[in-house]
């Protein structure tokens, strides 16, 4: 505990240099910028910025990281609120009450508690992550190859079965994802898996080439399929500021948004979603103004962009301590530690410990420089969602196309993001969800490795695959998501004959 | 507990069902694919040598075979559930219009932007196929000033290849301009 105290000391005295500074500054401004852009996500976000941190040293390229990570966060709210319709799924509340705020005038105190509610479960969220991460790593640290595979297998029937409305879209989602994943030579034995006799697959697909083709490509192709050719209103915006009144209506729903989103960020099946439309529920229950709702109720805002934002730091704890994603910012996070050598999990707090704590702290200075910058520079951030949407998307494939190219400097890569873009718009058009795909990819082959080291151990007995009480209890967990459905009409049913409410709607 | 509606008052009317009163039958092509990247996948797999050890008791074919029986299931239970009337909800965004139908014509004109790029960078080099590239893009979804768009165009193009390749040593083609820029 000391000691890693005086751990992240030290990960602020490596960042406290005016070099690292400056790399924290660009990332936060960048970050927020490409954020703040209608159409990007925090995830393509960092995957579209992944070839500024090309030519830096592993620990600037990680104080960027944290500095575009934080960065897009604080963008897209700023999106959710001066346009109308939210760009993820976890902005969607944040929309909704904070795009009336902005209707009826109140734009300014909308952007003030999104932006201080970030930053205040940015700084819990992060202190939290000091407290957990090392907690993770001490349980994580005895826990063999099948424990593995039974916590990879509970993230990717996690991210599949329980976030988003259909089951067998997840599912299938998540096969593609492995397949992605499969291709390319064995590591074990040597053997040509789906390469197709192609060379340039022998390497396999770049994580960064698959989230770069779903994300920004896919993105792109569907949003010249549905183009609004009429322009998007703006609501013009001053100086966020908050009265006396909004910050004593604020700061508990940024406290309680908090503690909601930060334990599903931790969670294999967390995701933000769930924490922000929870925080909206429990906002408009306690609320003196449970009328205001609907209408523009700051609570509404403050709750639910804590909730965002704590959840993201959340989801760097397994993501450090376990190497697992729990949504797609921390994927493509965890692409990029790939392409610097690092493999993350319980190992890399002792073997890459200055890293780790550089990147802690940065968190903590990004979350404060987005906070000294957020508040003045919102105009400016406003005026950039009203770039021409032509120009907007060309400049994503444009971006896309040159970080793509950077990771191989083969033209064949370029040919893949394609075929991978028009996957990722098949997949939107489909409702396919993106992120089991991703996660798919990237921890598949970890998945594999540990089944195959498990079964090397037990000497090729299945029952290798069964470790201690840990995968005992994964599986448990597993078998209950999977069985869910099943459950659920049993207990309605009951339910029913009991009281003789009507069930819930079935999911498809 | 469908979380994607919003609780109240949505800003934006809630997109109307892709598939309307019909089943949305597009959904089986989806299907087509999964069953044959499952095939594939078989057939991939069973092409594979077994080279199995002491080291590596299952050797390189088992997950695969595993995958791809899991995708050919998948398929099964997506074409029984769109024939339930099943059906995924489009995607939607800031940009995105859900309810007008697909515009076939951009879709394919930014890809071909984007293939020939893939074509040209090597050739020509980034600065020309890259202001192509954004040039033809913007063209695709609608920017008609022309002049303006290849200004812009240009500008990226050669600010990138100074910023990333020159200045951050990111691998980034010269072409025809070698030695020029």
């Amino acid at each position: 505990m000391i000691n890693d105290l005086s751990q992240l000391l030290d990960g602020f005295g490596h960042i406290l240099t005016p070099m690292n500074l400056l790399v924290a500054l660009i990332g936060v401004t960048v970050g927020t910028a490409v954020g703040v852009l209608p159409g990007i996500g925090s995830a393509m976000t960092v995957a579209l910025l992944l070839p500024l941190t090309y030519g830096l040293e592993p620990t600037q390229a990680f104080i960027m990281f944290a500095g575009i990570f934080y960065g897009g966060m604080y963008g897209g709210s700023t999106t959710s609120i001066l346009l109308n319709t939210p760009g993820e799924s976890s902005s969607v509340v944040t929309a909704i009450e904070g795009n009336k705020m902005a209707r009826s005038g109140r734009a300014a105190q909308a952007l003030a508690t999104a932006a201080i509610g970030s930053f205040v479960a940015g700084l819990i969220g992060t202190l939290l992550l000091v407290l957990i991460t090392p907690m993770m790593v001490a349980f994580a640290i005895d826990l063999g190859a099948p424990d593995y595979l039974a916590i990879m297998i509970l993230g990717f029937v996690a991210v599949s079965a329980v976030l988003g409305s259909s089951r067998v879209r997840g599912f299938s989602a998540l096969l593609l994802g492995l397949v992605i994943g499969l291709v390319g030579i064995d590591k074990v034995t040597g053997q040509p898996r789906l390469t197709m006799d192609l060379p340039q697959l022998a390497d396999g697909i770049d994580v960064i080439v698959v989230a770069v083709g779903i994300f920004a490509v896919g993105e792109t192709l569907w949003v010249a399929a549905h183009l609004r050719r009429r322009p998007t209103e703006v609501i013009p915006v001053g100086q966020p500021w908050l009265g006396r009144d909004d910050w004593r209506r604020s700061w508990k729903p940024w406290l309680r948004g908090t503690g909601l989103g930060f334990p599903f960020g931790v969670m294999p099946a967390g995701g933000a979603e769930l924490p922000t439309f929870l925080s909206y529920a429990l906002e408009k229950r306690l609320s003196k103004h449970p009328e205001q709702f609907g209408k523009g109720a700051i609570e509404g805002v403050a709750g639910p962009e804590a909730a965002n934002n704590a959840s993201a730091a959340g989801t760097l704890v397994p993501m450090l301590a376990l190497g697992l994603p729990t949504n797609a910012t921390a994927a493509v996070m965890l692409a990029a530690f790939q392409t610097y050598g690092i493999q993350p999990g319980p190992l890399l707090l002792t073997r890459e410990s200055t890293l780790v704590w550089t990147l802690i702290a940065s968190l903590f200075v990004g979350n404060l420089m987005l906070l000294l910058l957020n508040l003045p520079l919102a105009p400016a951030w406003a005026r950039l969602l009203r770039i021409p949407r032509p120009y907007l998307y060309a400049g994503i494939v444009f971006f896309a196309s040159m970080g793509a190219y950077a990771v191989n400097a083969q033209p064949f890569d370029l040919f893949l993001l394609l075929t991978l873009g028009l996957l990722g718009f098949a997949m939107r058009r489909f409702g396919l969800p993106v992120l089991p795909l991703i996660v798919g990819v990237i921890l598949g082959p970890m998945a594999e490795r540990q089944g195959r080291m498990a079964l090397q151990l037990s000497g090729g007995d299945l029952s290798g695959l069964l470790g201690g009480p840990v995968s005992y209890v994964v599986y448990a967990i597993v078998a209950v998501i999977l069985a869910w459905p099943l459950l659920r009409r049993f207990l309605s049913v009951r339910d029913r004959s009991r009281s003789g409410s009507t069930p819930a709607v079935p999911r498809p | 507990m469908t979380m994607s509606q919003p609780p109240a008052g949505s800003p934006e009317q809630a997109p109307p069902p892709v598939s309307g009163r019909g089943r949305d039958r597009a959904q089986y092509g989806m299907c087509a694919f999964l069953a044959l990247a499952g095939v594939l996948v078989l057939a991939d797999a069973l092409g594979t040598g077994s080279a199995t050890s002491s080291n590596d008791p299952i050797g390189p074919r088992p997950v695969p075979i595993l995958l791809g029986a899991l995708l050919l299931i998948a398929a099964v239970v997506y074409a029984i559930d769109v024939a339930r009337g099943g059906s995924g909800e489009p995607e939607g965004g800031e940009d995105v219009d859900p309810t007008s139908s697909i515009d076939w014509r951009t879709v394919v004109l930014v890809a071909i932007a984007f293939g020939v790029n893939a074509v040209l960078i090597e050739p020509l080099g980034w600065v020309i196929s890259g202001s192509i590239l954004f040039w033809s893009t913007a063209f695709a979804l609608g920017a008609r000033r022309h002049l303006l768009t290849a200004v812009v165009a240009v500008a990226l193009a050669l600010t990138t290849f100074y910023g990333f390749a020159i200045g951050l040593g990111v691998n980034l083609p010269a072409g025809i301009l070698q030695g020029i820029l």
